[in-house]
């Protein structure tokens, strides 16, 4: 009874209204038959799971995946104990991650060693939950370690997914879904401090400063991505022909150095939005510039951009895909290569759907959280 | 300015010449005076006579581009060190509040102690605690400033300048963006401030509290003081035309 008086108080309440309810329902099923039928009778699905560990890893070779796998302990051991420390969101968020590992493993999508593995890591990511949840009240200072751990996963992941020695992997057999998302991880972690020192310095009263950064973001903002990928991978070995930069490295020097710009311009509208009444408070009480940019302006400025911060970060984990043109194989580079495989010809469209529910599961969890966090913020704004 | 050879010698704020111009607007046009410790002086005239900016530039909210100000025998100029010194002994209280809307009004207030005073933040708690009951708000301490009314939320900007443990309070227009109902609440945390021996410096339209809590008048007109007097000449017995006037259509209404 509820749903149908639901119905007609949104969808059937005027006569202009049902019209639009009817001509929608029908354009939603004029598009969404052909695909489903195509999808369930057509479609040779079988390309995907013969291929679910070159999307996922590329060619990394698989005598040396476990440090793949070592890395995502890594990260659902953080993920644990972040959520149990934090509670709220974070642990929602772990709960979430969590679930979707266990229904993958309990799913018969993988073989059975990889569900072997996930199911370790389920097991590891609830494990450190309830560590944190226990620990939270025990040890003061938490928090500080965790960002700190956070940031240090870093370089141990990229340490740990190259290796040393006889044994180490060369970054351009990273590929697949692996090299999409450390190339989006490490893109949105730089540009955003550095988009945010642009920022204060487009505003600062030091006019070199002010003119540096200008300069920076007019010129970056000018550009293409695909310009600036290209120039990182051609033109620094002409420049700096002594430095030899490694080629995942120089894209992940181009993507966060093109995002940083647009992330300037996001987070200067933050700032524009102050009132003067704000500094002067700070100022009246004493606090330096860098003690009333850090507790006073940037919490305000930052927190009134997220949606806009959030959509950088979406476009930014897209715009990885460009990286094929300078011949790296990600998620889309992978998804080519498949294409062309005479073993699996005619099977574009499959392979492309695939890849485009993948970008999608990605993006709209970020465009999620981020609504999560508005709300969670919301308290307090005037 | 017959009454300050009275008073003790013994000034915490002193102006010599202060000139100030907006680019070629030339707003304050050679403020010579001094505030004496624990002195209570009320600063008013009309609109756009360079009262908010005189007093702003005791804290060097406004640079001053001519002439010597001195607070608390440290002499403000373009030297860092010295501003910083100087705003933390100097307490200001605004029209528009200018609350943290992102921190509570308990954080509002240990925000300065923590960061600057460099207190624990148990410590800074504490005193914050106790000057929200000074000015009877303690109920509201772990909600936001837009949680409040405007009344409270002046209140707790008056502890939160407090809660700096300042010698000297500059206040401007504090009621004016207040709802009639709302006025007393905060002049009464004033009153109270007046008696705890606080030096203020107080720009207002309430000429009920001029009357009552001040040692001395100020009537700023076109950029200069024009008159300068206890509250009892000021009122009974203004010396300038404008002065007269202003006496007049203020006590009108
Ligand atoms: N930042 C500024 N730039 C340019 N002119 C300014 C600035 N601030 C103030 N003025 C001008 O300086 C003059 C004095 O301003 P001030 O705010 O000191 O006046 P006031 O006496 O406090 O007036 P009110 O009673 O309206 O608050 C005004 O004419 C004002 O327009
Ligand atoms: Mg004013």
């Amino acid at each position: 009874m509820k749903i149908l008086s639901w119905l007609k108080d949104n969808l059937f309440s005027t006569w202009y209204n049902t019209l639009l309810t009817v001509l929608a329902l029908g354009f939603v099923y004029f598009l969404s038959k052909g695909i489903l039928v195509w999808a369930f009778t057509d479609a040779n699905w079988d390309v995907i799971p013969a291929n679910l560990q070159l999307f996922s890893v590329g060619a990394y070779p698989r005598s040396e995946i476990w440090r793949v796998w070592v890395v995502l302990y890594t990260v659902c051991a953080l993920l644990g104990l972040s959520g149990g420390i934090w509670g709220g969101l974070p642990f929602r968020f772990a709960i979430g991650i969590g679930s979707v590992g266990f229904v993958c493993a309990l799913l018969p999508l993988f073989e059975w060693a990889t569900r072997g593995w996930i199911f370790g890591n389920v097991a590891l990511l609830g494990a450190f939950l309830v560590l944190g949840v226990n620990v939270r009240g025990l040890v003061s200072k938490m928090r500080p370690w965790i960002l700190g751990a956070w940031l240090l996963s870093f370089p141990w992941t990229l340490i740990m997914l190259r290796g040393f020695g006889e044994n180490s992997v060369l970054t351009t057999n990273w590929g697949g879904l692996l090299l999409t998302l450390i190339l989006a991880a490490v893109g949105i972690v730089f540009c955003f401090p550095l988009g945010v020192l642009l920022a204060l310095g487009r505003r600062s009263s030091f006019p070199a400063v002010k003119w540096v950064s200008t300069a920076y973001i007019e010129l970056v903002r000018g550009v293409p991505l695909i310009t600036i990928l290209f120039m990182a991978q051609i033109m620094i070995p002409i420049f700096m022909p002594n430095v030899r930069l490694d080629k995942v490295l120089r894209a992940m020097l181009g993507i966060t150095f093109f995002s940083a710009a647009y992330m300037a311009e996001n987070v200067r509208g933050g700032l524009q939005a102050i009132p003067k009444g704000q500094y002067e408070a700070a100022h009246a009480l004493g606090l330096n510039y860098p003690l009333t940019t850090l507790f006073i302006i940037l919490p305000q400025a930052l927190r009134s951009v997220i949606p806009a911060i959030v959509g950088q970060f979406i476009a930014l984990f897209k715009d990885t895909s460009l990286v094929t043109i300078v011949g790296l194989l990600d998620l889309l580079g992978i998804a080519k290569t498949v294409i062309a495989n005479p073993d699996w010809l005619g099977l574009q469209a499959e392979v492309y759907l695939f890849v485009a529910v993948i970008y999608f599961v990605f993006s709209y969890s970020m465009s999620y959280v981020s609504q999560k966090i508005e709300t969670a913020l919301g308290v307090g704004k005037t | 300015m017959d009454h300050l050879e009275n008073a003790p010698n013994d000034p915490i704020i002193v102006c010599e010449d202060v000139h100030k111009w907006f680019d070629d607007f030339h707003v304050l046009k050679g403020i010579t005076t001094s505030f004496q410790k624990g002195e209570k002086a009320v600063i008013c005239g009309p609109s756009g006579s360079g009262k908010s900016t005189f007093i702003r530039t005791l804290n060097r909210l406004e640079e001053h581009q001519r002439g010597t100000i001195i607070v608390d025998g440290v002499e403000l100029s373009d030297d860092l060190r010295n501003i910083n010194l100087i705003r933390q002994e100097v307490g200001m209280v605004f029209q528009q509040f200018n609350l943290f809307p992102h921190l509570t009004n308990l954080q509002n207030i240990t925000l300065g102690p923590i960061r600057v005073r460099k207190m624990t933040k148990s410590e800074a708690e504490e005193i914050a605690l106790s000057l929200l009951e000074r000015v009877d708000i303690v109920d509201q301490a772990y909600k936001y400033p837009s949680e409040i009314s405007g009344g409270q939320q002046q209140r707790v900007a008056i502890a939160r300048a407090l809660a700096m443990e300042p010698k000297i309070m500059l206040f401007d227009e504090p009621t004016s963006a207040l709802d009639p109902e709302m006025i007393t609440e905060v002049l009464d945390v004033m009153r109270e401030l007046a008696r705890s021996g606080m030096t203020m410096l107080v720009v207002t339209h309430e000429m009920g509290f001029a009357r009552e809590v001040a040692d001395r008048i100020l009537f700023f007109d076109e950029g200069a003081i024009v008159e300068d007097a206890a509250p009892a000449n000021f009122f009974d017995n203004p010396q300038h035309e404008r002065t007269k006037l202003f006496i007049s259509q203020t006590l009108q209404h």
